[in-house]
């Protein structure tokens, strides 16, 4: 689904990944783990299009799967051949989508409505906007890049209650304005709501797990399996502890340092890591 | 009644002003407004008509009297209105104004809000979002006459530039002959915070739309609370719609 290949990028000009490679495919889940400094962050904005994130190297090709519009909550028929949508042709399950699409072409609302969801470490603040105004109209942007009809106010917040009650999440929080004044365990909750609310093929979580206490992991390690966990779904998992991979078991681990993955392995790399530190296992 | 002169650079309160624009319609009339003891009256101004455009109210509030104006001043090539507000006791005097602008437009409210009397309340909150070359300015004064004890003021004055060549220029002053008195106010200028806009992009919005929804963020404390506030918002997002 994603194929991360000899991926260079800078920030202000200081090389920060350098030659990354990557393949996943639908239905799997892989861990990022990797010491401060390494390029994990760089890699999530770089996914996800951050102003400031150079690319200078490789390629990034995303192959989402035929979107399915019964899924995720989706009350419109199967999409038909939408002809002249902005984006339209990239999403259809014909084969320019089975060809894989060059996402670091894509400007960061492109990606989103191709089907990446970036869940950030540090989730944004956005006074006078409200959850509930915002995913609206992200949402629908997304539905109308795709070519599929918008949501309905009634059916939206059908929708987004459904996935607030997954996170455990009260329905009246995502009436406030986005993340102002919510501690850093609801803002991550939040982060994993708007995830289920957009349902994408593909999420990068950045650090999803900093910042919960013991409770909010596990509802949030839940959300995860619960809205990602599924055969035409992918998701990289980016985190510095095994605490969280203890909910969400992952398929692959990886050890990324100095930019650039060092060693692969299977769940039990990351309880190697967490036993003997990066250092002894990365050497 | 002898006509006032052009005003020149020199005066103050014109000091911003496009003095060619203005000289195609000076000298400018009072609209002198009353607001009769313990009454309430509120007035939306809606600057949208195109060439040149300059108001003065003069608004008289007696003792207990209140008075909302919101102001949208965002369609002229060059767009002033003017208020003075004279407060007597206990009065209540509201101004929420935004002013959009974008190509050459020059925009400015100038405000002379005057504490007469004790226990009088002003809140004013000025948001100027401004594109191209425009200029946006809020001159804003607020006088405490001698014994008007008890006088709570505040003004709020932000403004947003979206490209590098918009000019803001924002003075409250404050003039103050009494003792006992609350005058607050807040000034500041700023840019759309690239961090939220990708934050909103990465779910998906374009970059317009992203735009929109912050600066409509931006603008709402301006209208908040007004009786024909949906309006007066859906007026601002149009145009807030031409201007990113």
């Amino acid at each position: 689904m994603l194929q991360i290949n000899n991926l260079s990028a800078t920030v202000a000009d200081k090389p920060i990944l350098k030659g990354l490679s990557l393949s996943i495919n639908a239905g799997e889940i892989h861990a990022i783990m990797g010491p401060n400094g390494a390029g994990k962050s760089t890699l999530a904005y770089t996914l996800g299009g951050r102003p400031g994130y150079e690319v200078t190297g490789g390629s990034v090709t995303f192959t989402p799967p035929t979107r399915h519009p019964r899924e995720g909550g989706d009350p419109s028929p199967a999409v038909g051949n939408t002809q002249g949508q902005e984006l339209g042709s990239r999403f259809r399950g014909n084969d320019e989508s089975v060809l894989g699409i060059d996402l670091l072409t894509l400007a960061p609302h492109e990606r989103a409505a191709a089907g990446l969801f970036l869940g950030f470490q540090y989730p944004v603040e956005i006074p006078g906007v409200s959850f509930v105004q915002f995913l609206r109209e992200a949402a629908n942007a997304q539905r109308t890049a795709r070519g599929e009809p918008p949501l309905s106010g009634a059916e939206f917040l059908k929708l987004a209650r459904e996935k607030a009650g997954l996170l455990k999440m009260d329905m009246d929080m995502l009436k406030r304005p986005v993340n102002v004044g919510f501690s850093g365990g609801e803002k991550k909750r939040a982060e994993m709501v708007q995830m289920g609310i957009l349902d994408p093929s593909f999420a990068v979580l950045d650090e999803t797990d900093s910042g919960l206490d013991i409770d909010a992991l596990r509802i949030v390690g839940e959300g995860i399996n619960a809205i990602m966990r599924k055969p035409d779904k992918a998701v990289l998992l980016i985190t510095h502890y095994q605490r969280l991979l203890d909910y969400v078991k992952p398929d692959f681990v990886h050890v990324l340092a100095g930019g650039r993955i060092v060693k692969s392995g299977g769940a039990e790399l990351a309880l190697q890591l967490e036993e003997e530190g990066y250092e002894a296992v990365a050497a | 009644m002898t006509v006032a002169a052009l005003p020149t650079r020199k005066d103050e309160a014109f000091r911003y002003a496009d003095l060619d624009a203005l000289a195609g319609v000076w000298p400018v009339a009072r609209e002198e407004i009353l607001v009769p003891s313990g009454q309430s009256t509120s007035l939306s101004v809606v600057e949208d008509s195109e060439g040149a455009v300059a108001r003065h109210l003069v608004i008289e509030l007696e003792a207990g009297a209140s008075f909302d104006l919101r102001i949208l001043n965002c369609g002229a090539a060059f767009g002033r209105i003017a208020v003075d507000a004279q407060l007597g006791e206990g009065a209540s005097f509201t101004l929420g104004a935004a002013q959009l602008g974008s190509g050459v437009q020059v925009l400015e409210i100038v405000t002379e809000v005057s504490h007469l009397a004790p226990n009088a309340v002003s809140r004013q909150t000025i948001r100027s979002v401004l594109a191209g070359q425009a200029t946006g300015t809020y001159l804003g004064k607020v006088a405490v006459a001698r014994g008007a004890l008890g006088t709570d003021s505040e003004q709020s004055v932000r403004a947003m530039l979206l490209s590098r060549t918009a000019t803001a220029n924002a003075k409250p002053e404050l003039e103050i002959y009494a003792d006992d008195v609350k005058c607050a106010h807040g000034c500041a200028v700023g840019e759309l915070d690239a961090q939220g806009l990708f934050y909103l992009e990465s779910r998906g919005l374009p970059p317009e739309l992203a735009k929109q929804l912050m600066l409509q963020a931006f603008i709402a404390e301006a209208f908040s609370g007004a009786a024909d506030e949906e309006r007066l918002q859906a007026l601002a997002l149009a145009r807030l719609g031409e201007l990113v």
